[in-house]
């Protein structure tokens, strides 16, 4: 008994040591992070060690900057406060584009609107257009639906969508993008986004339009790394551009790049 | 020797209980030590974004503009500085300046990489263009320039206990009025525990009174079994059951309203209302009730006559800790009412409940922060409703033994 609780004790020392010889640490946006741990599981098969974790966007390039991380994954670009603070630090980043994630707005398939301009978004989620009637739908209510604050897809789609304005205080947001869709699906006057990977029977897509063009509401997914850290992370990274690495893109639900 | 040792494990047994009892009681004092020390923190975190400052022109002689103002002027929804009460000469239509817009200002080239010349170039730009506001980081400010810097202040108690916009993570002001969440917390418990209380009685009275052994035995592992389903699956049915019913019923362009938070409270309370008003019921002496018997009352006079009165506070206790159970439910909320942090005029629109911003916002609240401190803040107001209901549970109960 106590003769294989040592050897089991060993073994899981060896395992941890192992894990931080030669090991990468990816840490960062929750968007990217299911996408980096399928990438990461694949590599491990291939003998590679890389260890993932989330936090946010912010959490992982802060991490970057004091170097306590190898790669910092986001699902945005730099802040310039983040780009003077490492300047100020004299560290050179670099920044690799790993896949892409599309936004879908998506309302009830009954409603007969097919197409929006950003305009109309824009009015429509800060409360200025409330009616589907003003934009060329029936004379109903709309409701709009929003993931909580907490998410990047918040952030994303007020920055790209609704020119940094504040959404109304109006909107419902809810917990999880799973929720958005069955909320989508029974209420009749109902607006969401989603991401594109999230898209099922009972909804409606919406085309997004500017300047009579579509207007694909696209975010890159992207890793951080330290230039000086380059032969160290250059593997992980050339796996996750290969073609391999970017059919488990595909298959976790987001565009690939390549 | 043997009794020796037989009084040591007593000693042992005695301090360790006495140990474990300290343990906890300092545990909970420090929770509730730590809970209060960060969220009256928000206090002292300024009205502006961390980092950042709010600049005019130096002829803008525009003063005290509140948090909602500035929200609203980056919304672009105050576009004159006539609104806000300041004149400026044939510049009235206020101008946006965020690191972003700088670009729109000046070419881009004329930047340099580093942003080592952004100060001047930002010195420039408030110059050539009176009527600009500009929200910057305060890196790049000089504090003696040509422009003037607004100080907004720190967050104030008033705006925080009776502000009505909850903006977290508004730029360049964020909004904490707690106002909405903690009215929308109260209502969607105090309907519920109305929902709640008939049927909870209801079901105590029969099961304890009226009754036959086989069906009582049977009602109550049932609700137990009710006190045993995890609240994420209440929600989840909350979700797809109750809102579209509610949608339907009252033909609602949005099921997720008060309602369905309250009804889904409703059901998650029951147990604790029935067990303990129950138990009340119970503990009235046999000899009570068969002296009101052998008197000629009929069943339902003794229960209305004899038995409620004498077990009224056991089913007001019963009531309030129903009560507390609901106002700090979290997940089955979260779900279904909506969260929409508006100010509730009817049961049948969307609310935002104090547990569920909690559990929403933590996540992504930089630690330490204004927002993180005004999330333990609104914890510090759950806790005070809570200490509350338990004080008059107490109180009650206390009632109740002097009358036994």
């Amino acid at each position: 008994m106590k003769k294989t609780l040592k050897t089991t004790l060993a073994a899981l020392i060896i395992a941890f040591a192992g894990l931080n010889v030669n090991g990468q640490k990816v840490k960062g946006s929750d968007s990217v992070l299911p996408l980096s741990q399928n990438e990461a599981q694949a590599y491990q098969k291939k003998g590679g060690n890389v260890s993932v974790t989330g936090g946010g966007s912010g959490v992982g390039i802060a991490a970057l900057i004091d170097g306590t991380t190898d790669i910092a994954q986001s699902s945005r670009e730099l802040k310039f406060s983040e780009r003077a603070k490492l300047k100020s630090l004299k560290k050179d980043i670099k920044e690799v584009t790993i896949a892409r994630d599309a936004l879908t707005v998506i309302i009830n398939p009954n409603n007969k609107v097919k197409k929006l301009t950003v305009e109309q978004l824009e009015k429509i989620f800060t409360g200025e257009i409330t009616n589907w009637k003003q934009v060329g739908g029936d004379d109903m209510k709309i409701i709009v639906y929003c993931r909580e604050s907490s998410s990047g897809t918040y952030e994303f789609f007020k920055e790209h969508v609704m020119n940094n304005k504040n959404y109304a205080s109006s909107v419902l947001s809810l917990p999880a993008t799973g929720a958005v869709v069955q909320s989508v699906k029974q209420t009749k006057g109902a607006i969401g986004y989603i991401g594109l990977a999230y898209v099922t029977e009972g909804i409606k897509e919406v085309e997004v339009m500017k300047d009579n063009k579509k207007f694909p509401i696209i975010r890159p997914l992207l890793y951080f790394y330290d230039v000086k850290n380059e032969k160290k992370v250059k593997p992980f990274i050339d796996f996750v551009l290969s073609s391999e690495g970017q059919n488990i893109v595909k298959q976790t639900g987001y565009l690939p790049v390549k | 020797m043997f009794i020796k040792r037989k009084y040591f494990f007593e000693y042992l047994w005695e301090g360790l209980l006495k140990i474990s009892g300290g343990l906890t009681s300092v545990a909970i004092l420090l929770i509730v030590i730590f809970l209060f020390s960060e969220g009256i923190g928000i206090f002292n975190n300024s009205a502006v974004e961390e980092g950042y400052s709010i600049i005019v022109g130096k002829d803008n002689d525009v003063e005290n503009l509140s948090g909602e103002k500035i929200k609203d002027i980056f919304d672009q929804k105050i576009v004159s500085w006539k609104t806000l009460g300041t004149t400026i000469e044939n510049h009235d239509s206020i101008m946006l300046l965020r690191l972003d817009d700088i670009a729109s200002y000046v070419s881009e080239n004329k930047i340099a990489s580093d942003f080592s010349n952004l100060p001047q170039i930002i010195e420039q730009i408030m110059k050539d263009n009176p009527s600009v506001i500009g929200f910057l980081p305060s890196e790049y400010i000089n504090k003696d320039s040509d422009y003037r810097i607004l100080d907004l202040g720190k967050i104030k108690p008033k705006d925080f206990f009776f502000g009505k916009q909850w903006f977290p993570t508004a730029q360049p002001s964020p909004l904490f009025g707690v106002l909405p969440i903690v009215l929308g917390t109260l209502l969607v418990s105090l309907i519920a525990i109305l929902i709640a209380l008939p049927f909870g009685l209801a079901v105590a009275i029969y099961s304890a009174e009226l009754a036959s052994e086989k069906v009582a035995k049977l009602i109550r592992p049932v609700i137990e079994l009710l006190a045993g389903i995890p609240s994420v699956v209440y929600g989840f049915f909350g979700l797809i059951v109750i809102v579209p019913l509610i949608q339907k019923l009252f033909n609602l362009d949005v099921g997720e309203t008060a309602l369905a938070g309250s009804i889904i409270l409703a059901i998650m309370a029951l147990p604790t209302i029935i067990t303990i008003a129950q138990d009340a019921i119970m503990s009235t002496p046999r000899s009570m009730k068969e002296a009101s018997l052998a008197l000629g009352a009929n069943k339902w006079q003794t229960i209305k006559k004899v038995i409620i009165p004498y077990s009224i506070s056991g089913i007001t206790a019963g009531v309030v800790l129903g009560i507390g159970r609901a106002i700090g439910e979290t997940m089955a909320v979260l779900m279904v009412t909506g969260n929409a942090a508006v100010i509730p005029t009817t049961l049948l629109e969307p609310v935002r409940t104090i547990p569920a911003t909690i559990a929403a916002e933590l996540g992504e609240a930089p630690k330490g922060g204004a927002h993180y401190e005004a999330l333990f803040a609104l914890g510090c107001i759950l806790f005070i409703f809570t200490l509350v209901i338990n004080l008059i549970v107490e109180y009650i109960s206390s009632k109740n033994k002097n009358k036994a």
